[in-house]
């Protein structure tokens, strides 16, 4: 899709959330779960472009949340501060994580990736005297840029801050791929052999990539941690990791805003499932993947791409 | 002796009860077209696997330009000059024939930061030399996974060449190319490299390939180099026609 | 620790890890021929578990004669499993055959989501608990340490059974060595004539049974809840994953490891005991990322 008619996307998608949550204040709440599951989404695109599949990546977004919830209740620090720091926190994970994850390709990094997160997950819900256990952890809402906020104002607030970072994320993500180290990941599925044959370390590129896919992860988990004020050890579980990559497919994988449009679309079907279908989202929505699966592999952005059909293909 | 570009001294490998190396000595000056043959088996490929670091020689010693490269890993020698092309090319399917060469060019070049894009990041206009000189330029835009055989393997060529290599050693570069086109590649593949002013290996098995294009031929025999020197005096030795040529 | 303690650990372990190998037995086999990771297998497990418990309530209610719980839960797993499989292998692993592997994972995870629901919708959210079997067989005395019959003799003879079953037909039947031949190379044995539809169709059913057959196993044990099937799901693939994707009797080494490191996790520091499995798993993974009894080298770089 040409960049003009993404531009055009991804604003009629901001005015409607604006549009939206001033019209019915009580849809914050979802719209700021699927901004957050949006970065994390975006994290995983990132390794999908080098051809590989994390089933762990919710990990990332487990440590920055718990990150948060363990400064906000220890050091009750601004709403700000606590993001940056819980999104910190992950990126370090992730670069040293990273280390040992580079070595691996194909369902050998996934299930690698897969161990870790459930190590995590064993760990946050067991020790509980340290994590609050499987009931996890509460925080009080914090101040928001040095200002004491109602309920209402504080989420108005912090879906601001979401808005601003996940466009910052999708500029970022973008731009990474059109980046020589971008490209050279995106190499890494197709032949990594020939990177190394011209001088270029694919492992190097690599752990690039995964410190950026734990950085956008760790975003998304501290984002959520502020939303709920809970944090608990299912952030982090295999089942989540699978969502998230389901996310990706569903909305297609090719492109940030197609993470954001994935992730909209499945928290607002998981809202009108609770109403509508007793609950029976998960139907729903695993009965649409599969068709899109066949009929539509790449993922909603895809399918808008084809309609709107911009200059050049979109890949 | 005036410096070599490349040197072996003593190279030896086994693999299990086959000797694909045998205590091979050879020296390569700089602007020679070497042309390698040998019948498969006899060591050809494995010779330039442990030059390029795919392979780790048992024993002996491999020098570019003076400098150790013994045991070192693709990537290390890559960058200190030698650039190699595949028998089966070695490109990036899912991107354009443009964006290959970006890449490959952004291994040696970087300008403007993490940011950049990739065609600032590179000089582009050397890039689209590149393509000129390879006849590629009309094809830039396709996927390299379109791309005809012959084609392909130029592109391999290239993605190499923009490497701004010393030496380039490229593996069977006529193979999987129909007759009536082995020339006119090869034809190509030469301008280009005399241009660049690239010293060449090449392993091929057509003869008249080896003819027209090589300066300097070297035959192959078990692991060890056979015959050694002006390609129409090799290709008359008793033992080259006789192992090599009769296959 | 002392002898009594030592030896209760001990048999807990075993019985867990007769559970453990049933269901890693069926999702590696099915990886082994299909290539394909069946996230929907953990559903198996659970549905066997809900299934067989219904049964047993019937059995109760219907006024049966009692000694048929026991076979009840082999019928229900092989129904219930058998059904399944062959519904999941004709209607998706089938056709996603070619397709690229991230979006393979993705189909087998869309069909566990819909399958949690369906259990959901089938068997609410109230905890589903059967024991009558237990309580039947009794219990006997090892080494001054009382145990359950049940869990101590016929969890490990299923397993062994099952074992020594599955090991006999691929390597003394037709049809086994067919699923072998497609196990080792589909495109070679395709070329053979060997029915590929016929061995995947096969092989899915009874992997199948295989996972159902842990959870109606289970049933009588473990209260069954939703989410039963997602934590044996990531269980059972710490077990696989262990051993080495495909492979038979490494599963059953590395249920036991699995299972007995769990069990004395229980009884000598039981914050530990749900991490055992998966701080095993990412040790061998980062050592020996193909699997402690696997024979092909992993994709590593």
């Amino acid at each position: 899709m040409a960049s003009n008619r993404i531009v055009l996307v991804a604003g009629a998608l901001l005015a409607a959330v604006v549009a939206v949550t001033a019209a019915a204040p009580w849809l914050k709440t979802p719209v700021l779960l699927a901004l957050a599951n949006g970065l994390a989404v975006c994290g995983v695109i990132v390794l999908i472009r080098a051809g590989q599949v994390s089933f762990g990546h919710a990990m990332f977004a487990s440590l920055a949340g718990y990150g948060v919830a363990f400064m906000g209740r220890a050091w009750q620090l601004d709403a700000l501060l606590l993001i940056a720091l819980g999104t910190l926190g992950a990126a370090l994970a992730g670069a040293l994580i990273g280390l040992f994850m580079v070595r691996y390709r194909g369902i050998f990094f996934g299930m690698l990736n897969l161990a870790f997160s459930m190590v995590l997950f064993s760990v946050l819900g067991k020790f509980g005297h340290v994590t609050g256990g499987t009931d996890g952890l509460r925080f009080d809402r914090p101040t928001f840029a040095g200002q004491t906020l109602e309920r209402a104002g504080f989420e108005t607030a912090l879906l601001a801050l979401a808005l601003v970072l996940a466009l910052a994320a999708g500029w970022v993500v973008m731009r990474y791929f059109a980046s020589a180290n971008g490209q050279a990941l995106a190499a890494i599925k197709t032949n990594e052999t020939r990177l190394e044959y011209l001088g270029i370390s694919a492992k190097r590129v690599f752990w690039g990539g995964y410190v950026l896919s734990a950085t956008l992860c760790g975003l998304g988990g501290s984002v959520f941690a502020l939303t709920q004020g809970l944090v608990t050890p299912e952030m982090g579980y295999w089942v989540r990791s699978g969502e998230i990559v389901f996310i990706a497919i569903l909305g297609g994988s090719g492109h940030a805003l197609g993470a954001f449009i994935g992730a909209f679309v499945f928290e607002f079907v998981k809202l009108y499932a609770a109403a509508l279908l007793t609950g029976a989202w998960q139907m729903v929505l695993g009965l649409v993947l599969i068709v899109m699966v066949f009929v539509a592999p790449t993922g909603i952005f895809g399918l808008l791409s084809r309609r709107l059909a911009g200059a050049g293909a979109s890949r | 002796m005036s410096a070599a570009l490349l040197s072996t001294r003593g190279l030896s490998l086994k693999f299990g009860g086959v000797v694909a190396a045998d205590a091979i000595d050879f020296d390569l000056m700089p602007g020679e077209r070497l042309a390698v043959v040998g019948q498969n088996g006899a060591g050809k490929t494995t010779f330039i696997n442990i030059c390029t670091g795919y392979l780790k020689a048992d024993a002996g010693t491999v020098l570019l330009a003076g400098t150790d490269i013994t045991g070192q890993s693709p990537r290390a020698i890559t960058r200190r000059g030698v650039g190699r092309s595949f028998q089966l090319p070695q490109v990036f399917g899912e991107h354009t024939v443009r964006e290959c060469l970006l890449i490959a060019a952004s291994a040696v070049q970087r300008r403007g930061g993490f940011w950049a894009p990739l065609a600032q990041a590179v000089d582009a206009a050397e890039v689209d030399a590149t393509l000129e000189l390879l006849q590629l330029h009309e094809r830039a835009h396709d996927l390299a996974a379109s791309l005809p055989e012959g084609q392909r393997k130029l592109l391999d060529v290239a993605m190499a060449l923009v490497l701004r290599p010393k030496l380039m050693i490229m593996d069977e570069p006529t193979s999987g190319v129909s007759t009536d086109e082995k020339h006119g590649l090869m034809a190509v593949l030469m301008k280009a490299l005399d241009e660049r002013q690239v010293t060449s290996i090449f392993v091929e098995h057509d003869i008249d390939i080896v003819r027209r294009y090589a300066t300097r031929l070297a035959a192959w025999i078990a692991g060890r180099i056979a015959a050694d020197g002006a390609p129409e005096q090799v290709l008359r030795d008793p033992v080259v026609v006789k192992n090599v040529i009769g296959e | 620790m002392n002898a009594s303690l030592f030896v209760l650990a001990l048999m807990d372990g075993v019985s867990y890890a007769a559970l453990l190998f049933l269901v890693a037995l069926g999702l590696t086999l099915i990886f082994g021929v299909m290539r394909v990771l069946n996230v929907a297998h953990g559903s198996l497990y659970a549905w066997g578990g809900y299934f067989a418990a219904t049964l047993g309530l019937a059995i109760t209610s219907l006024t049966l004669p009692p000694w048929l719980a026991l076979p009840a839960l082999l019928v229900a797993a092989i129904v219930i499993g058998g059904l399944l499989g062959t519904v999941l292998e004709l209607t998706l692993l089938r056709r996603i055959l070619d397709k690229d592997p991230i979006l393979q994972l993705l189909v087998t995870f869309a069909a566990f989501m819909v399958l949690e629901d369906l259990q959901r919708l089938i068997w609410g959210v109230q905890p589903v608990f059967v024991s009558g079997v237990v309580d039947q067989l009794g219990t006997l005395e090892v080494a001054g340490v009382t145990y359950t019959r049940y869990q101590l003799l016929v969890l490990p003879a299923v397993a062994i059974a099952a074992f020594v079953g599955l090991r006999w037909f691929l390597g003394r039947t037709a049809l086994g060595r067919q699923v072998t031949a497609v196990t080792h190379h589909r495109e070679v044995a395709t070329a053979m004539g060997v029915n590929t539809g016929r061995v995947m169709w096969l092989t899915m059913a009874l992997g199948g049974m295989l996972g159902a057959l842990g959870g109606a196993l289970a049933s009588p044990t473990t209260s069954f809840t939703p989410g039963i099937g997602a934590d044996m799901m990531v269980l059972s693939f710490a077990v696989v994953a262990t051993a080495g994707l495909g492979q038979i009797g490494g599963a059953a080494l590395a249920a036991l490891l699995i299972g007995l490191a769990r069990s004395f996790a229980v009884y000598l520091m039981p914050e530990l005991e749900v991490l055992m499995p998966y701080l095993i798993m990412v040790l061998v993974l980062l050592v020996r990322p193909e699997g402690l009894f696997s024979t092909v080298a992993a994709r590593r770089i």
